[in-house]
């Protein structure tokens, strides 16, 4: 039903987001690749010049490259994992009829009000320290030796504050969908004698899938650029252990102060994205559809 | 794209109050959240009292941070800062680039000759000043006089790494919670890989030889990560690979570890109100192996300004308030002698009431013996004792600090450590050009 | 979904309930208490809990090192600013794909989601050396801007799947009615989509509030946020739980108030529409 003219008015209403988020993408995007093909060191500006692929052959070939992917990849697989099974979970109990459900729900989306540094802090300092922390004494107190979190499980630890993050955000998703099943749905099944497993099965978790697809997409490309967690816990070790591609660029540009080669990573992270989101887009993309 | 960022602009003006212009005199200052830094904040008054003219804007922030955003900006010539907060690694870099402003040109009040040698060598490129030392730091012993004694045991006064390694066996009581020693584990440039090679140093290991060659597959490097991995290992407490400089000194506020090798600065916290153990703890020089080096690095938290600064003379202004001699008598006046900024003028370790601080006399100790020319047994091509004075330095150390924190873990044993560090460290000084 | 439920079972999922809540929300609490506590007392083993020696005095401490009501301020003009600033320029955009979809609507969707995924890192000196060229390091107006375009894709999705939800029938009437499309914007569309709108504000206002990268990295004093006021309390030397643990309190504290008034309009906005 729309006429020429109303689509000349939303081509219109369309352009200044599409023209803004288009500097904002191509600029800093030519600069970047620009510099990935640079000598460019900020405490040696004397030494500059082209330098060809040298800055993404120093990637691949460092020996932490493949590692910085696989955790990377296992950092957002982990945290989607156990915000959506347990956020599904917790959705499920929240929308049965319970006292004080107002207050309830703030106390489980305070974690989305904390900023990232200092929720790291937190897990850090208050709860993963094994000789001050919360875990530590709760182990002495069962008589066993504290785990060594951010030593001995570097990367569980790091995907476990995440998640702890963003399961508010999961949590909230389920709730709102849930509370658009019809419940004579559900009543019908139950007196048909489906078990609670199979109305989930069948009813319930058909209903969340389009939720569900869009915390895996919303999720994703926040996850996928993370570092501060793991500055501020583990500065990606012990060694390399929690390595994500994200801090290794960080590694780059802050500390080597290399905005070549953390260019360079810049555009293989950028690349890494565009992969992982085609995929996600020909996987979950159907769900989208209203 | 002009347009459309003018356009940007105008529509944001509405929902944002631009800031009131600046007065003339006002300057920025950019620094450390360390304890001596904050304790200046507070005594702005006498400041504005000498000159009613300067405003003084602090931006206070967490060393990494603040590391970054000074390090883009000058960089950069970002001309955001008109007092930089940095360190004697920064320092001869910068004032090479022609960064930093020359400050040759203090007040006679300022009294360059007082200041300490050892520092003022470090902060000095061919002949100009380029920072000023706010306090200057050593590293030392620390260790519980309450376990030693009963244990039966002395600290000697100027002890060897066998020494240490006895007096944490004698200690260790994981128990009771208390560990023998606590040492930095933590990976970063300014954290382990700082620790690690002073006390290399005291090993007769380098990071070069004479020809920028890395050295970490030399015997003396071997022999320093055996011991410490070992030491650490045996009567270090768990989880140390996270162990900075923060960690250790809450550890050993709380009475957990019987030793800890670190910063002189932090004598004033162990005996301050917030230690658990602040009536027993002593010190001792920083370990030797008997090659005529001890394992303690030199470090000062010095005011630089950039040269690119529109308001040098304001900041010149402070920058001597700051670092004065007054200003250390202002602070024992309102704070006491025991927190004065240490480690910067001859004159504050000739004052009888300073003598008085407990660990006075071994702070000037430890940072007159450090030598930052001749760091090490044999000769190296570069300045600096627990750094390298070169760019690219931050880089390398902290990968070096990774590779180590990762052996304390116990996921790589010495010798892999040292091979990565060697691979590494190799290739980035081929790299750079250094060697061929 | 809610159905009747017999006592006993409202009794064991409200016990539920409230476990799993207080389990996410401890660790917050936790920084809360400590945050009272002594830097002693803060780090004592075993953790104390009621015994602890109870102070204000990291708060009167924080309060008085640094000007909390400057960085309070900033953080506020930040997110708002950059909250409406992306508003209006996503409304039309939002309206027109969900009302006047093309063909390839939903790749625009998605690229706009796509300029996302550079990591802010590896863009640190290129958007620092623009904002030195333009004069906006240390201004307000440039953190606006630039929040403004991280959350742009998300504030427009957002919007999208609202006006999704909105019945075409009632634009058409409005249509046949003569309505201008200016008209139908302003007085048909709008008022219908204001709870759509109200969420999609208050979660981007979140999402600015929290930003903690180019907060600090490009700003000094006279536009740093909250962020920046943290990062001064983090890691100095000496102990410091406790003070951190108050500060980060004074920092989410506001937000934290914000949303426990704006929860209903909270809890609709996280749902990108997944309600039908």
């Amino acid at each position: 039903m729309s006429t020429q003219s109303t689509r000349m008015a939303a081509r219109f209403m369309v352009a200044p987001s599409v023209l803004v988020l288009l500097v904002w993408m191509i600029v800093p995007l030519a600069m970047t690749a620009y510099f990935s093909f640079r000598l460019y060191r900020l405490l040696s500006p004397d030494r500059t010049g082209w330098v060809g692929f040298n800055n993404y052959v120093w990637f691949f070939n460092s020996p932490d490259f493949w590692l910085a992917l696989t955790n990377t990849l296992m950092l957002v697989g982990g945290v989607l994992v156990i915000t959506v099974v347990l956020g599904i979970l917790i959705a499920l109990l929240l929308d049965q009829p319970v006292k004080g459900q107002g207050l309830l729900r703030i106390l489980v989306i305070a974690p989305f009000f904390v900023m990232p540094p200092v929720a790291a802090s937190i897990w850090e300092n208050l709860f993963m320290h094994p000789q001050n922390g919360l875990f530590a004494a709760l182990a002495r107190g069962f008589g066993a030796q504290p785990i060594l979190f951010l030593e001995s499980y570097p990367m569980p630890s790091v995907i476990g504050i995440v998640a702890w993050e963003w399961l508010p955000f999961a949590t909230l998703i389920f709730v709102t969908a849930l509370q658009s099943l019809s419940s004579e749905q559900l009543e019908a099944a139950e007196m048909d004698g489906a078990s609670a497993f199979n109305r989930f099965r069948y009813i319930i978790l058909p209903h969340l899938t389009r939720a569900i697809t869009v915390v895996i997409l919303i999720q994703t490309i926040f996850l996928l650029g993370i570092f501060g967690e793991i500055f501020t816990t583990t500065q990606g070790g012990p060694g390399s252990a929690s390595t994500t591609l994200p801090y290794m660029i960080f590694k780059q540009a802050i500390a080597a102060k290399d905005i070549g080669r953390a260019a360079a990573g810049g555009i293989i992270a950028v690349i890494l994205a565009n992969i992982v989101a085609y995929f996600l887009m020909r996987g979950l993309g159907r769900h989208l559809d209203a | 794209m002009t347009v459309t960022f003018r356009a940007l602009l105008g529509a944001s003006v509405a929902f944002t109050l631009t800031g009131a212009a600046l007065a003339e005199t006002t300057i920025t200052v950019a620094t450390v959240n360390n304890g001596d830094m904050i304790r200046m904040q507070g005594l702005m008054d006498d400041f504005y009292a000498k000159h009613p003219d300067i405003k003084v804007e602090w931006v206070t922030l967490e060393e990494n941070v603040l590391r970054q955003n000074v390090t883009t900006d000058i960089a950069t010539g970002g001309g955001q800062y008109d007092v930089l907060t940095i360190g004697t690694y920064e320092v001869p870099i910068w004032g090479k680039q022609g960064w930093l402003a020359s400050l040759n040109d203090l007040p006679a009040d300022y009294d360059v000759d007082d200041l300490l040698p050892a520092i003022r060598g470090g902060l000095t490129v061919d002949g100009t000043l380029y920072a000023s030392p706010f306090y200057g730091e050593s590293s030392m012993v620390m260790y519980r006089t309450d376990l030693m004694q009963a244990a039966g045991m002395e600290m000697p006064e100027a002890p060897t790494w066998a020494d240490i390694e006895t007096a944490a066996a004698a200690m260790h009581n994981p128990d009771a919670g208390v560990y023998g020693v606590c040492l930095r584990g933590k990976a970063g440039w300014g954290e382990n890989t700082a620790f690690i090679t002073a006390m290399s140093n005291s090993f007769g290991a380098r990071w070069f030889d004479e020809n920028w060659v890395p050295q970490f597959d030399q015997p003396e490097w071997k022999a320093t990560l055996d011991f410490y991995l070992n030491l650490m290992n045996s009567y270090g407490p768990p989880g140390a690979s996270n162990n900075g400089f923060n960690e250790n000194l809450t550890l050993f506020n709380q009475g957990k570890c019987g030793m800890w090798i670190d910063a002189t600065v932090a004598a004033s916290f162990v005996t301050g109100k917030d230690s658990t153990v602040a009536d027993s703890v002593g010190f001792a020089l920083a370990p030797d192996n008997g090659l005529g080096k001890r394992g303690n690095w030199l470090w000062a938290w010095s005011l630089a300004i950039p040269a690119s600064s529109q308001k040098q003379d304001a900041a010149k202004a402070f920058i001597n308030w700051a670092t004065n001699k007054d200003y250390l008598a202002l602070v024992a006046e309102k704070e006491g002698w025991a927190n004065v900024p240490p480690g910067t003028r001859t004159s504050l370790y000739a004052n009888e009431d300073y003598a008085k601080v407990p660990f006075a006399k071994m702070t000037i100790d430890s940072i007159n013996t450090a030598d930052p020319n001749n760091p090490s047994v044999k000769p190296v091509p570069y300045v600096g004792v627990q750094f390298v004075a070169i760019p690219e330095f931050q880089g390398m150390g902290t990968t070096v600090g990774e590779i180590f924190s990762a052996a304390l873990a116990g996921q790589k044993t010495a010798d892999q450590a040292l091979a990565e560090a060697q691979a590494a460290v190799t290739e980035e000084m081929k790299a750079s050009g250094y060697i061929e | 979904m809610a159905r009747a439920a017999s006592p006993r079972r409202k009794l064991i999922t409200t016990l539920a309930a409230w476990t799993v809540a207080l389990i996410i929300f401890f660790p917050v609490l936790w920084m809360i208490l400590t945050s009272f506590k002594t830097e002693a007392s803060a780090v004592a083993m075993p953790p104390q809990f009621l015994s602890a020696d109870w102070t204000l005095e990291n708060y009167v401490e924080v309060w008085g090192r640094s000007a909390y009501p400057r960085f309070f301020w900033n953080s506020v003009v930040i997110a708002v600013g950059s909250t409406l600033l992306g508003l209006v320029i996503a409304i039309p955009a939002a309206w027109a794909m969900a009302f006047v979809p093309g063909k390839r609507t939903k790749d625009l969707l998605m690229w706009m989601l796509s300029t996302k995924m550079m990591p802010a890192v590896a863009v640190m000196i290129p958007i620092y050396l623009l904002f030195l060229r333009f004069g906006l390091l240390d201004t307000r107006i440039g953190l606006v801007l630039v929040l403004m375009l991280m959350n742009l894709p998300i504030i427009i999705w957002m919007l999208y799947t609202y006006f999704k939800e909105i019945p075409a029938e009632i634009l058409e009437a409005a249509r046949m009615d003569g309505a201008s499309l200016w008209n139908e914007i302003l007085y048909v569309l709008t008022p219908m989509a204001v709870p759509g709108i109200a969420s999609t504000m208050l979660l981007n206002i979140i999402l600015a509030w929290n930003e903690a990268f180019w907060t600090i990295t490009l700003t000094t004093t006279r536009a740093a946020p909250l962020s920046a006021f943290i990062a001064s309390f983090s890691a100095p030397q000496g102990l410091f739980y406790a003070k951190l643990s108050a500060a980060s309190a004074m920092a989410i504290l506001p937000i934290l108030i914000l949303g426990w008034f704006s929860q209903k309009q909270l809890v609709r906005g996280l749902t990108f529409g997944a309600v039908k």
